[in-house]
């Protein structure tokens, strides 16, 4: 009988469900127009958000949500700017999902266009976005602008590298801030470089790696000497795919630009001439190339990469001490490479509708802005930093790095950040990136041709952004 | 005389070739959950490197790694995942019970047309309403809580096919007729005299419904978000998709091994019922 | 008494209603109503771009008429049952084999339980985690890479990911591992139910296992056998997990393991609600006109 009593009740809850599932069913579609039109005047954003007004004396909610994939951005806040939670009276909340199938920008989408109905304490506060898909959200009108809207001057983001504000600028404003800067370099053998090129001297290895033509000249050579030049089939990749000439996408069309075919073209000549080791990026072959056994010369590395993955991979024994003699400690060094480029970074942007200006300010401030912290960041992590001023100051000290064989890195990669050159991001750069490295992985496999290839890359970039076509 | 010696000894050879057959199966079989115990013993850079089957060292720095690991609320996870597999499979076993009793017991108008419409959308893949129920946990503000991974499990088609299968075969009606004259009410008689007749159909559809809910990553990850609600497997994928300074295969093993572990459990617990009830019920998922 | 038993079967109808109530307001709410808006989004252009909605504009049948132009649904279809097949076929014949084995009395295997309960175990672990282990064992430096080496039979690694039959063999593999257990357990089943006064009478006649075989067990398990084709070939027409997470989502090489699910699914990830609305209407026929098959079948068994 009590079986009986409980499946009542049950229906009795589905059917009040229903009912209220109707109700907000219809609350729900007209806010989500309502979000649309706000989207789209998003430039003058800033009239709903009295707070922006004058952000130190308001009022601010007590929950600061931030959306974010990993726990990089959690351990930095946590290490440098925790106190700022307990001087503004907030709670900070991290929202962390999992990058899998695109897990994350679907949640963040679903929350965002949910913004407006969203009680206070659930609203997105903050949020955080890739180079790669920066744009989607940057022109969205769901990014507030960090001067206009959070209220940082064009003095306290002087000394951020160009680069990392065009990535996230629109029409001039900037929409996000990041706390790194991610250059990128090459990381050579230095014991290969003395044997082949008789000297492993950054500056003179680089006179030998200036432009592609060298490059491709300098690989042949390790070749002759039964070396590999790269690792892969990707290597390479963004050093070409950061120089294009026009953006992926114009008006709804796809570019394949003259740096892609380039691209294209060297890694199959690399591929057929034995230059490389048909490994891809992340694959376990490939980090086995980066340790004591691999015969590659070098690798297209950023910032971050030297002293994270190179560094692990390196050693004989992973336990071990990491010092000169476990594995090839010591024996990479770094060169700027044939083209500037950069690999990787997370920015941060305030959300639309957040009610805690004051404290997002006084983040991006500590975490984005200040020298002292930054400078204190790269000293600590040895991630490399958003801040020309504390990178230099490191760069002229004499800082240097036991793993590089004593070679002061920073300088290198303050020289090489201030080159870069990201005016051509497009919408959708992540997709048109991915595909077309899966796409020609095939064809450097040698499964398909060239066109079939093409043909593969243009289905699923379509497949994934039904409004382009070829 | 002679015919009967020969057809012994080739029945050892047979047997032996059972066993030689029978042997390697189970080798293959039990492989992948020793690739996982020894890689969950292993460093990252080494599982990276080289693939052996020999234990490494790293076992306990791996556990530490993932209990350490303050993003990574493991117990919390264990706890959720219990919960929302637990409860999802009594309500879904418990619930396609009562349906297949409904369609086998009692004759109504539309018995038949319940059983066509219940095997029909038991051929439906969750991935053709996604899209359709993401958006309406949004819209019932269902989102982060366990209702719409636990309620919906009281429709599974596939479970109500299943017992009415191992009712045709072990169900005979006439104890629903014994039980009403001795008086006793419908619930009573599906509660009290039915119920414990399909305990073995229960324990299969228990093993199934445990190991697809536990083991299930979509669902969970259109409506989990918060830390503190996730299940094991949205926890694998985040270290599946660490980023690059943090990935660490070992710590990955570990967790997977970790979260096969009460399953294996489980379905010991429960196997002698499922080489039972399988065969009875016959269904496959 | 006939009539009596009638009479009451009739007083208790309502009880039917009662007790299937719950399943069909849940489904009704949580599975129905999502499901009934996917198809209606199916003639709609609808989709995300960037963080807009374009749409929805109705389009009447045209997702439908790209899909069959432009999307290659007859190459996922035939790549979907192409790997179904390599997997069940030597899951059929294993599962027949053991099956045979497991209800042979003259037989007599020991540890018939231990082994029984061991080859559904792969069942358990999660198809992703499943998925990972065979790519670490195959990929171009793995352990069989290297175990073909040694033993001289390759020189070179093989790509066996990289390669259209490699990669789908490799999937059939899964779910072989996967399933064969299950198949065995339902084909044992299946043969419990066989009269052994057959056997007897075969055996006195001098007939040969195989024999047997061929004469009594297959004749007499035809209707369970094709019970399993059909059911697993709607799991097949689902098989969505394993070719995604080892081929990584891409269906590789020149999408040759793209199955119909990953093809849905590329849709559900773009948020294209109009043509995943029409894919889907599209799988539901060809699915449900499957279990229809089954249902006939499982009627005509029950009148045998």
């Amino acid at each position: 009988m009590k079986r009986k009593v409980v499946s009542l009740l049950l229906v009795a809850a589905m059917l009040t469900g229903m009912a209220a599932g109707c109700g907000s069913d219809a609350a729900n579609s007209s806010n989500a127009s309502g979000v649309d039109a706000g989207a789209e005047n998003g430039g003058d954003a800033e009239t709903e958000n009295p707070e922006s007004e004058d952000p130190e004396t308001q009022e601010q909610g007590k929950v600061v949500n931030i959306y974010c994939w990993n726990d990089e951005f959690k351990s930095r806040y946590e290490a440098y700017a925790a106190d700022l939670a307990e001087k503004h009276g907030v709670e900070v909340n991290f929202v962390i999902v999992a990058n899998e199938n695109n897990a994350y920008q679907n949640n963040l989408d679903q929350a965002l266009m949910g913004q407006e109905a969203a009680a206070a304490d659930d609203k997105v506060d903050v949020f955080l976005i890739e180079a790669d898909y920066a744009s989607k959200y940057t022109k969205s009108g769901y990014a507030l602008d960090v001067v206009k809207d959070v209220g940082l001057t064009e003095e306290d983001l002087a000394q951020q590298y160009q680069y990392t504000k065009d990535i996230v600028s629109v029409d001039g404003a900037q929409m996000g801030t990041t706390w790194q800067a991610t250059p990128g370099l090459f990381a050579y053998r230095r014991s290969i470089a003395k044997e082949v090129l008789g000297t492993d001297d950054p500056a003179e290895v680089q006179s030998y790696l200036s432009d592609w033509d060298k490059f491709d000249e300098t690989a042949q050579k390790m070749n002759e000497y039964g070396y590999y030049m790269l690792s892969g089939y990707d290597d390479s990749f963004r050093a070409f795919s950061n120089n294009m000439s026009a953006p992926w996408v114009t008006d709804g069309k796809i570019n394949i630009d003259d740096q892609i075919n380039k691209w294209i073209d060297q890694t199959m000549e690399y591929t057929e001439k034995g230059y490389n080791n048909k490994t891809t990026l992340w694959a376990p072959e490939w980090s086995a190339d980066q340790g004591p056994d691999g015969k590659v010369f070098g690798f297209f590395y950023s910032t971050w990469g030297i002293n994270f993955t190179l560094l692990g991979n390196s050693l004989a024994d992973p336990e071990g001490e990491q010092t000169v003699g476990n594995g090839i400690y010591g024996d990479y060094a770094c060169c700027e490479g044939p083209v500037p480029y950069y690999w990787g970074g997370t920015w941060i942007c305030a959300a639309q509708g957040t009610d805690n200006i004051p404290f997002i300010k006084d983040m991006m401030l500590r975490l984005t802005c200040d020298q002292e912290t930054m400078k204190q960041i790269t000293l600590d992590t040895q991630d490399y930093t958003n801040n020309q001023a504390a990178m230099e100051e490191i760069a002229n000290s004499d800082y240097s790095s036991d793993f590089l064989g004593g070679q002061n890195h920073i300088a290198l990669f303050s020289e090489a950040a201030k080159k870069i050159d990201m005016s051509n991001i497009s919408d959708y750069d992540q997709g048109c990136n991915e595909c077309i490295q899966n796409a020609f992985h095939e064809y450097f496999e040698g499964n398909v041709t060239r066109e079939e290839a093409l043909d593969n890359f243009y289905t699923a970039v379509m497949e994934r952004y039904p409004e382009l076509s070829r | 005389m002679k015919k009967k010696a020969n057809g012994g000894t080739s029945l050892h050879l047979r047997r032996a070739g059972c066993y030689v057959v029978l042997v390697l199966l189970s080798v293959v079989c039990l492989f992948p959950f020793l690739m996982l115990l020894v890689n969950s013993t292993r460093h990252h850079v080494d599982i990276q490197r080289a693939f052996t089957l020999i234990p490494g060292t790293a076992l306990l720095r791996n556990i530490r790694n993932v209990l350490d690991n303050e993003t990574i609320l493991i117990v919390r996870g264990l706890l959720n995942s219990l919960i929302v597999a637990t409860c999802s499979t009594v309500l879904s076993v418990y619930f396609s019970a009562m349906t297949a009793y409904a369609i086998h017991i009692y004759e109504f108008k539309l018995r038949k047309a319940a059983f066509v419409f219940i095997l029909l959308i038991m051929t439906i893949p969750t991935q053709v309403s996604a899209l359709g129920f993401v958006k309406l946990i949004t819209a019932l503000h269902m989102k982060d809580t366990f209702i719409p991974l636990i309620i919906p499990a009281i429709a599974a088609p596939a479970c109500v096919f299943f017992m009415k299968q191992y009712m045709e075969s072990s169900l005979p009606r006439e104890i629903v007729e014994a039980s009403r004259i001795d008086g006793s009410g419908e619930f009573h008689t599906f509660n009290c005299i039915i119920a414990p007749i399909l305990k073995p159909a229960f324990a299969v559809q228990m093993i199934f419904g445990f190991t697809a809910s536990w083991n299930n990553y979509f669902s969970p990850s259109l409506v989990l978000t918060k830390a503190e609600n996730k299940t094991l497997p949205l926890w694998i994928a985040y270290l599946r998709s660490a980023d690059f300074t943090k990935f660490d295969m070992g710590q990955l093993y570990t967790m997977i091994a970790f979260s096969i572990f009460p399953v294996v459990i489980v379905y010991l617990l429960l196997s002698k019922f499922i080489v039972q009830g399988v065969a009875l019920g016959s269904v496959k998922g | 008494m006939y009539k009596n038993k009638k009479k009451k079967h009739v007083s208790y109808s309502k009880w039917g209603y009662i007790f299937m109530l719950p399943f069909f307001l849940v489904y009704s709410f949580f599975s129905l109503g999502p499901l009934l808006s996917t198809f209606y989004y199916s003639v709609f252009e609808n989709y995300m771009s960037g963080l807009n909605t374009i749409g929805p504009n109705f389009v009447g049948f045209e997702n439908y008429v790209k899909l069959f132009t432009e999307g290659d649904l007859l190459k996922y279809t035939q790549n979907t049952l192409i790997m179904w097949a390599l997997g069940f076929i030597p899951q059929i014949l294993v599962s027949l084999l053991l099956a045979a084995w497991f209800t042979n009395s003259r037989l007599k295997l020991r540890g018939s339980g231990f082994f029984k309960t061991v080859i559904y175990m792969p069942n358990l672990i999660m198809a992703s985690a499943f998925s990972m282990l065979i790519f670490t064992l195959f990929s171009n430096n793995g352990p069989v890479n290297m175990l073909l080496q040694q033993a001289g039979i390759t020189t070179e690694s093989i790509h066996f990911l990289s390669s259209t039959a490699g990669s789908r063999g490799l999937i059939a593999l899964m779910n072989f591992l996967m399933w064969f257990g299950n198949t065995t357990i339902l084909l044992m089943a299946g043969m419990m139910g066989i009269d052994p006064s057959l056997f007897e009478a075969a055996e006195v006649d001098g007939a040969t296992p195989f024999q047997v075989f061929q004469r009594i067990t297959m004749p007499l398990l035809r209707p369970i056998l094709a019970y399993v084709a059909v059911t697993s070939l709607i799991g097949g027409l689902q098989m969505f997990d394993v070719p995604q997470i080892l081929t990584n989502g891409k269906g590789g090489p020149d999408r040759t393991t793209m199955t119909l699910i990953m093809y849905l699914n590329n849709h559900l990830y773009s948020k294209n609600y109009g043509m995943a609305g029409a894919l889907s209407v599209i799988l539901f026929i060809i699915t449900g006109a499957l279990s229809l098959v089954v249902f006939y079948f499982i009627s005509k068994q029950r009148k045998n």
